[in-house]
């Protein structure tokens, strides 16, 4: 077993090249895809398939270094900062498009239609007859061109729950579903801290149940949109800032309960973690409690306050 | 782990050792140095005379957006990386970065991504020309298709420096060798912990607001679309949000390595140490909250526009503090000037002027007269490039003993100092002229009346670049042929990286040094 004092710099690896390759041809693919090159989702194709491949081996090179008593305390530490700062990372994207909405609700729409000291006669010229709103329903150009407008508003929005249909409204079960997992996943870490194993596949079982129970939700959530309340991508301001949000943050979802999924699988199949050994476990279980406050923010600012 | 180096080009391609990756991140820098160079020589060429005479207008606005992309993202960004890479595990008493894999993962991705932008150039349309800060609707609706790589090439760009900065902070937070308290920590290393900081809380924004033009471009949202309710000025508040902590991050590791060479030629400890580590975290605290002294000519409310432009102007205070404290090392030294201590020295003079002139563009009601004109372009060229570039320079004359064991050539290096000083002199002195009398930036042809300044301006370019090669000849034959360099280096040198021999072996501090 590695102790305190001797750091274990790996030797040479081919992994870090292969995924810099993978990640080239991943995002160079999706770049041809979508300006209309016929090879682009091929690339992008292959370039996921390397990019997959490489991290396998990467992480099991990582558990096998592990098992074979390689991680010192000190390196395991490096470890919990690396995957910290990573989740701060992540915080900060989502800042960005929090802060968008925050931008467009609270300064944009009331600066298009005419309000503030600095605003001249430019709504007025431009979008006649625009009334800031949010929900935005009417877009300015809707406003501005009836008819010939190009930038539709949705018919309906997210944010309608009344006092008497509030057990029917789905983000109350997605955050009902959600806060559940974060709990269940935190049953599970007290399991695996006592060895009790069966509690541990049993909670982190439950848990990803969970997981995929909340996508399947928004999946439906999002078909009704699209379907039903003529809400789309393109149906203006309301339209983009609900889906990049919640968009965004179901991706994350899916990470998180592949991620989970796998320390599901290594647990059941292979009994890793110990009651002083379970940090995969415990750096996917910080991603899914990160996960789950995005949510609780998305779940006041976009559905109760939307 | 006491073995050297693989044979071959498989070292460099699957290393995991520090100072190989900070090698490489060095060199990797120089050559888009020297690209991004020969755009800047493309502009200047044109500029040379009034009206069009080299490159069409279209290809000239690639010149400049490309020059200032590949410069900021490919030259000073990685060079501060590579310095990291090499310095920090020395200083602190590591025996590598936290997580070597990655370290050589966040190096590798990024001469894919300069390809990818490079190829842009010979794609149908031309390469991205809505300048370097890629605002709205330019780069969005009236954008060439190239765009589309543009905004891959930053994420994975991005990708690779918050891997890089994770890896540094985690190196700093969890390496240092047993007594090598923070406060013991060269200032070097305390700037890059703080520089790492800032990196991972911007670029995710970055991140952020290449992903909502992708989206308007391509897939129908309205973040920057009015007729859907968004806004242009949301890009700018987006970008800038991530684009003022970014000019920190280009220099706060420059003030670092000027911390570390101005002692050793003066002969004197680094006066005013504990101050210096405040001041640094002082900026980049004051970084996130200044962010539209970029954009005072947009519209905002009078409210924005004095809260920005005081909260600016507060940045003057920590940045005296350090200007300050390098003056006051200097004083009573006893000073020798050899060519790292040249560029220090010229850095602190330069760099005052370039904070001088920021400060007069902080001033909202004066910008709307400076805004978007040469003098802007002044400003920002003495902070980076005396700045920025100087120090990355100085950096290099000062390690390169250390790195590769031998002794540069002085009077080679005293001739590219003084080389650069007048070229880059020569170039941006002149362009405060130009802008206060009123040369917009980013025009291929202009008024007759600002012939004479873009004329000199032209000509220091070239002497510029000339230095550069230069530079490029004289470390080359300090690795092939230079004098064998001693373990100490310098007469003053202080610190862990220089109580290990020169050339530094592979592997250093495999066994901690205990630091008193
Ligand atoms: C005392 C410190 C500083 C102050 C008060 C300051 C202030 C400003 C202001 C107000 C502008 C906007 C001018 C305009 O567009 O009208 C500006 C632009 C700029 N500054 Fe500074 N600055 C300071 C230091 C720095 C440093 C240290 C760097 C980089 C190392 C830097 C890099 C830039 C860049 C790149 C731009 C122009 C970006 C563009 O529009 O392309 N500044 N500065
Ligand atoms: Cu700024």
């Amino acid at each position: 077993m590695a102790t305190e004092g001797t750091y274990y710099v790996p030797e040479q690896s081919k992994l870090p090249i292969f995924a810099s390759f993978g990640l080239f041809l991943t995002v160079f693919g999706a770049a041809n895809w979508i300006n209309g090159s016929d090879n682009g989702p091929m690339m992008f194709m292959a370039g996921g398939f390397v990019m997959a491949v490489v991290l396998w081996n990467w992480f099991s090179t990582v558990i096998d270094e592990n098992m074979n008593g390689l991680n010192s305390p000190q390196l395991k530490r490096s470890y919990v900062w690396g995957m910290g700062w990573f989740i701060f990372s992540e915080v900060m994207f989502f800042a960005a498009f929090f802060g968008a909405l925050y931008y467009i609700r609270n300064f944009s729409l009331p600066w298009l239609a005419g309000e503030g000291d600095h605003s001249s006669m430019t709504p007025e010229v431009l979008w006649p007859g625009f009334e800031a709103h949010w929900p935005l329903m009417t877009t300015p150009d809707m406003a501005a061109n009836g008819e010939a407008a190009k930038v539709l508003g949705p018919a309906q929005n997210m944010s309608g729950s009344t006092v008497e249909n509030v057990w029917s409204w789905l983000p109350l079960w997605n955050t009902i579903v959600l806060m559940t997992s974060s709990v269940t996943v935190h049953f599970a870490h007290t399991a695996i801290k006592k060895d009790n194993r069966k509690g541990f596949n049993l909670w982190l079982g439950i848990t990803v149940l969970l997981g995929f129970i909340f996508l399947g939700l928004q999946a439906e959530e999002y078909i009704v949109a699209y379907n039903d309340m003529g809400l789309t991508l393109e149906s203006g301001a309301y339209g983009t800032t609900f889906f990049m949000l919640t968009g965004f943050h179901g991706a994350h979802v899916t990470m998180g309960t592949i991620m989970l999924l796998v320390m599901w699988l290594r647990s059941m199949l292979k009994g890793h973690f110990k009651s002083d050994d379970q940090f995969g476990f415990e750096a996917a279980s910080w991603y899914w409690h990160f996960v789950d406050v995005v949510w609780v923010g998305l779940f006041i600012f976009v559905y109760v306050f939307g | 782990m006491a073995h050297g180096p693989a044979k071959g080009i498989t070292r460099w391609l699957y290393t995991t050792n520090h100072k190989d990756i900070g090698s490489m991140y060095l060199w990797f820098s120089f050559l888009m140095f020297l690209l991004g160079g020969v755009f800047a020589l493309v502009i200047r060429a044109e500029l040379f005379e009034p009206g069009l005479q080299i490159v069409e207008p279209e290809f000239f606005n690639q010149m400049t957006t490309m020059h200032g992309l590949v410069m900021v993202f490919g030259a000073v960004m990685p060079a501060f990386v590579g310095l990291a890479n090499w310095m920090v595990p020395m200083m602190i008493g590591a025996p590598d970065m936290a997580l070597p894999r990655m370290n050589n993962w966040s190096f590798w991705i990024l001469p894919f991504a300069f390809a990818m932008l490079a190829s842009t150039l010979f794609m149908e349309g031309g390469a991205p020309n809505f300048g370097w800060t890629f605002y709205a609707p330019l780069s969005t609706t009236y954008a060439p298709p190239s765009v589309t790589f543009f905004i891959f090439a930053v994420h994975i760009m991005g990708a690779s420096s918050i891997m890089g900065a994770i890896n540094i902070i985690a190196t700093i937070l969890n390496m240092r060798a047993p007594g090598m308290t923070l406060m013991k920590m060269p200032l070097f290393v305390w700037t890059w912990l703080i520089t790492a900081y800032l990196l991972i809380a911007v670029m995710p924004v970055l991140a952020g607001v290449v992903t909502m033009m992708l989206m308007d471009i391509h897939f129908g949202t309205s973040f920057f679309s009015a007729a859907g309710g968004g806004d242009p000025v949301l890009f700018q508040h987006v970008f800038w949000f991530f684009g003022h902590p970014e000019v920190y991050i280009m220099i706060l590791p420059a003030f670092g390595v000027v911390s570390a060479i101005i002692p050793t030629f003066a002969r004197k400890p680094l006066f005013g140490y504990a101050s210096m580590v405040y001041a640094t975290a002082s900026i980049a605290f004051l970084s996130f909250i200044v962010w539209a002294h970029h954009m005072f000519t947009v519209g905002m409310p009078i409210a924005g526009e004095l809260f920005f432009m005081y909260a600016t102007m507060l940045i003057a205070v920590p940045t005296g503090v350090k200007v300050f404290n390098w003056v006051t090392t200097m004083f009573k030294g006893s000073m020798t000037f050899e060519t790292p201590m040249l560029f220090s020295v010229a850095f602190v003079i330069l760099f005052t002027i370039g904070g001088f002139s920021g400060l007069m563009l902080a001033i909202a009601p004066a910008d709307f007269q400076y805004h978007d004109t040469y003098f802007v372009v002044a400003h920002f060229h003495y902070v980076l490039v005396p700045g920025a570039i100087f120090s990355i320079t100085a950096g290099v004359y000062y390690w390169l003993p250390k790195w590769c064991g031998n002794m540069y050539d002085e009077t080679m290096g005293k001739m590219h100092f003084w080389m650069a000083f007048i070229g880059l002199n020569l170039t941006f002195f002149p362009m405060h002229f130009a802008g206060l009398a009123g040369m917009p930036r980013r025009i291929p042809d202009y008024n007759m009346m600002f012939a004479d300044w873009n004329m000199i301006s032209s000509v220091g370019a070239f002497l510029f670049g000339a230095a550069q090669l230069l530079f490029l000849y004289n470390v080359i034959a300090t690795i092939v042929s230079g004098k064998k360099a001693t373990d100490r280096v310098w007469e003053g040198s202080h610190g862990l990286e220089w109580t290990v021999p020169s050339p530094a072996p592979y592997h250093t501090f495999s066994t901690p040094p205990e630091v008193k």
